[in-house]
């Protein structure tokens, strides 16, 4: 059988099998060359949807001035790091000592879950500094920011704490989630500092 | 046909755009952006001399002190004036319009300043200010006839006439003694400004050399598998 | 699977194509394009172009669609987004590059894919449609490049589109409102910025990429020509195979990827060592945003319009009552559709300049350097002798055509051979 001007294929046994495996090899070969170039053109178009020079001059270390709040008082969460809202706490004495022993129905108490918190945090309060409390205000489920609520709303604690109104998650005052709600973490803790008493720097 | 077309090709000369028309015998000038200490210089001279009014509006300190090998810290005390962060846009705090009732016209950006005209003209325009009474700034430019830009230098250049004879000025000498920087000094520092604002106005350059001859290499590799493949197959064709 | 085979479901890659065949003709097709698409075995150098066009087409596509990731087309951002693309966005220097300088290589491959046509007499019948669609994708990827080269709004962007844009203005009566209609305002703004932006990536690619497959559909139903300009299917065997044809797949399509290497080997030198081109690829004054109150000192589109903007300016006198603006607007639109007409006004009984006579070989060769002439003229500031030039050479660039059915008829041929040669 022929295709036009093509030679009658060299197929089958003798000189026809070294020129089909020559052929198989060749195809391998420069197959093989070929994927690592689509992965070498793709590499630009991957980079090219990661945070610009921009995004992380944004993204930068931010300063929160904490020396107007006042105990029992939440930062209402304008303060924006990497652009997401950032809930800084100030818990009296009463919530302090009651969030180390009200742990009754909490999914992780002891915060566990070293991606949610810096080592610094691991602690009833996850905070540095007990009194100040500073987290991520992003719903670990679905990402809707909750919102702060008083104690009479939040029966679990009797503490007040955060309520994500998207879907219903829970969360105390030390960020810490309540166990049957659909968000599986705690509230994160972002990497931060006392730059002095009054003055925190996130990132 | 082929041929012809090729000679014609390669006859086209490269476009040149002349800029500020002038006919100042132009200096040549050879851009390095491997000498890290020539551009760090040029980053000091152009914070210190010209940033005040030509912003670099769209190039970041961050990148620029990444590339350049300055440590953050250092470029934030020595090289930052402003409260701007190290991840700041380098722009100028001068307001448009006050500069504008200052000099006539606002100090253009010279983020691009060597892509929009040549490394060499910039080099050679800093260097040719020179005294003209007749100016409303009292300095005229040989590369930029009629600027209305202040000779910002004139401290480390010192004062620089330009010397007639016949009617043909075509010679400038500094009063010795004048300014900071002895010429050597100061054509070097010069260099270094232009060389600074020759990275500035495409901060990728190197990177896109690298990885261009990693590409070119592939290709040549690739190559000689896809002409050794396509020679297999027409082995099958008569012609 | 399908159970009622009757040796039963067959397994893996083999079992997947016998259920897609049953539900989409992709066998059917990829043997109609490709495996049983027969090609005359004789394609030269100049068969490389359109395949490369298709190619530098996709990378258009992609890279641009990357582009319009982060760029942002208003009066205040557009200038600045294509900055912040070149230096603040991982690889967007190279997106950009590869962008700019696609576009350039777009035109040397359509230019090449063109003369292609012009020497071996691809555009005669019956290819007369398949001549029609590309001169048709040739004037869509012409406003594709120059709704794309105000994006930028560098000031060469700026006053390029203003120049072009007022070449409407020449149309007696409707001119001005015209002019009018197509910026949206009363001068270059960001309004004209906003809709040659949609018109560049949303509109023109749609059309570009149906016309490039009727394009195909229509090739690969009159069959290729090649380079002898005779007919392969005039000589078919017992199977009603072509004889002096070769299936396309795989004899060219390993023949198109050593060439798309070859070419992406130039294509990536400029892109990595020379994105500028020393100013013909990316102009200079390109690199200051636009300014409405400041034209660069010397206006010249990119260089893949610069023989139709050398005959627009060649026209210098009025005539017949009518401005030599007009004139040029005229001479301009005219030496960008003339071509469309090559079917009918080549009148020779061969079809390659193989066998044409030398009068065609003269004029062909003679049109090739007017129109580098008028390339390397459009670049140029004018001058008097520059205009000169400009008007001979657009005499010539229409010479060709028009004289074109007197020259092939009267000139000696040399007789086509029965069979493709090598």
């Amino acid at each position: 059988m022929s295709d036009g001007a093509v030679k009658d294929a060299p197929d089958g046994e003798g000189e026809g099998g070294a020129t089909n495996s020559r052929r198989y090899f060749l195809i391998q070969a420069t197959s093989a060359v070929a994927a690592v170039g689509a992965v070498g053109a793709a590499w630009p178009f991957i980079k090219y949807w990661t945070p610009s020079a921009k995004a992380k001059a944004a993204g930068a270390a931010v300063k929160i001035d904490v020396s107007k709040l006042a105990p029992g008082e939440m930062l209402s969460p304008i303060v924006a790091w990497r652009g997401k809202p950032i809930f800084v706490v100030y818990r009296d004495q009463a919530v302090i000592d009651s969030l180390e022993v009200d742990t009754n129905g909490l999914a992780d108490p002891d915060s566990a879950n070293p991606d949610q918190q810096p080592e610094f945090a691991v602690n009833p309060w996850r905070s540095e500094r007990p009194e100040l409390g500073v987290y991520v205000g992003i719903c670990t489920h679905l990402g809707c920011s909750p919102k702060y609520v008083e104690s009479e709303n939040f029966e679990e604690t009797g503490q007040g704490g955060f309520f994500c109104p998207c879907h219903g998650s829970k969360f105390d005052l030390a960020g810490r989630v309540v166990e049957g709600v659909p968000a599986p973490y705690n509230l994160e803790v972002p990497p931060y500092q006392f730059e002095s008493d009054t003055v925190i720097v996130i990132g | 046909m082929k041929k012809l077309l090729l000679t014609l090709l390669l006859a086209m000369p490269v476009a040149a755009w002349s800029a500020g028309g002038s006919d100042w015998p132009m200096e040549d000038f050879e851009g390095d952006l491997h000498n890290l200490p020539s551009l760090q210089h040029g980053f000091k001279l152009y914070t210190n001399y010209c940033l005040g009014c030509h912003g670099l509006q769209f190039q970041r300190y961050q990148r620029t002190a990444d590339d350049l090998g300055i440590p953050h810290d250092i470029a934030l005390k020595n090289l930052v004036f402003t409260d701007q962060k190290i991840g700041d846009l380098m722009t100028t705090a001068m307001p448009k319009e006050e500069s504008k009732a200052w000099f006539g016209a606002a100090p253009p950006d010279l983020t691009m300043v060597t892509r929009v005209r040549e490394p060499h003209w910039v080099y050679n325009y800093l260097k040719t200010f020179y005294v003209d009474e007749s100016r409303p700034l009292g300095v005229n430019n040989k590369v930029f006839t009629n600027v209305g830009m202040p000779n910002v230098l004139l401290d480390l250049q010192g004062v620089q006439r330009q010397v007639c004879t016949d009617g043909v000025c075509d010679e400038l000498v500094v009063e010795a003694g004048t300014g900071a920087m002895n010429p050597e000094e100061f054509d070097a520092a010069i260099y270094d400004l232009t060389n600074f604002l020759y990275y500035v106005s495409e901060p990728a350059r190197l990177e896109r050399q690298r990885t261009g001859v990693f590409v070119l290499l592939f290709l040549i590799i690739f190559g000689s598998f896809t002409y050794l493949l396509n020679r297999e197959y027409w082995k099958d064709i008569d012609h | 699977m399908d159970k009622t085979e009757a040796q039963g479901p067959k397994s893996g890659l083999a079992g997947a194509m016998e259920w897609l065949d049953k539900r989409f003709p992709a066998t059917e097709t990829f043997e109609y394009h490709m495996s049983k698409y027969y090609a005359p075995k004789n394609f030269n150098f100049w068969y490389y172009f359109g395949f490369l066009a298709m190619f530098v087409l996709v990378n258009q596509l992609i890279t641009g669609i990357w582009l319009t990731m982060n760029y942002v087309p208003s009066g205040d951002g557009a200038f600045a987004s294509v900055e912040y693309i070149m230096r603040d966005v991982e690889y967007g220097w190279l997106m950009r590059y590869l962008h700019s300088t696609g576009a350039s290589f777009f035109f040397v491959v359509i230019y090449l894919h063109m003369y292609r046509a012009l020497r071996y007499g691809s555009y005669r019948g019956p290819r007369e449609l398949l001549w029609l669609i590309g001169m048709a994708i040739f004037i869509a990827l012409m406003a594709e490049g120059f709704f794309g080269y105000l994006l930028p709004w560098g000031n060469m962007s700026y006053w390029g589109a203003q120049v072009i844009v007022s070449l409407f203005g020449a149309i007696p009566y409707i001119g001005p409102d015209l002019m009018e209609w197509i910026r949206g305002d009363f001068l270059m703004s960001e309004t004209t910025l906003n809709r040659f932006f949609a018109l560049h990536v949303v509109a023109l690619p749609l059309v570009l990429c149906v016309l490039i497959f009727v394009h195909l559909v229509a090739l690969h139903h009159v069959g290729s020509n090649n380079p002898d300009g005779i007919e392969i299917k005039k000589n078919k065997d017992e199977n009603g195979i072509p004889k002096d044809g070769i299936p396309f797949h795989p004899y060219y399509t390993v023949h198109d990827i050593h060439a798309m290497v070859v070419f992406l080997f130039i294509f990536c030198a400029v892109v990595f060592f020379a994105p500028e081109m020393g100013g013909y690829f990316l102009e200079k004054p390109n690199f200051e945003m636009a300014d409405p109150l400041k034209t660069p000192d010397h206006i010249a589109p990119v260089w893949y319009y610069t023989p139709f903007y050398a005959m627009l300016r060649a026209a210098t006198f009025p005539l017949f009552g009518l401005s030599a603006k007009f004139w040029g607007f005229v001479v301009m639109i005219g030496a960008i559709v003339i071509p469309m007409a090559l079917p009918w006004l080549d009148r020779s009984p061969v079809k390659s300049m193989r066998y044409k006579g030398s009068i065609s070989r003269i004029m062909l060769m003679i049109f090739v350097i007017s129109f580098f002439i008028l390339g390397y003229l459009g670049t140029q500031a004018p001058s008097k002798a520059g205009t000169i030039a400009a008007q001979v050479c657009t005499a010539l660039y229409f010479a060709y055509f028009i004289l074109m059915p007197w020259y092939t008829r009267v000139e000696k041929t040399q007789p086509e051979p029965e069979r493709v040669t090598g």
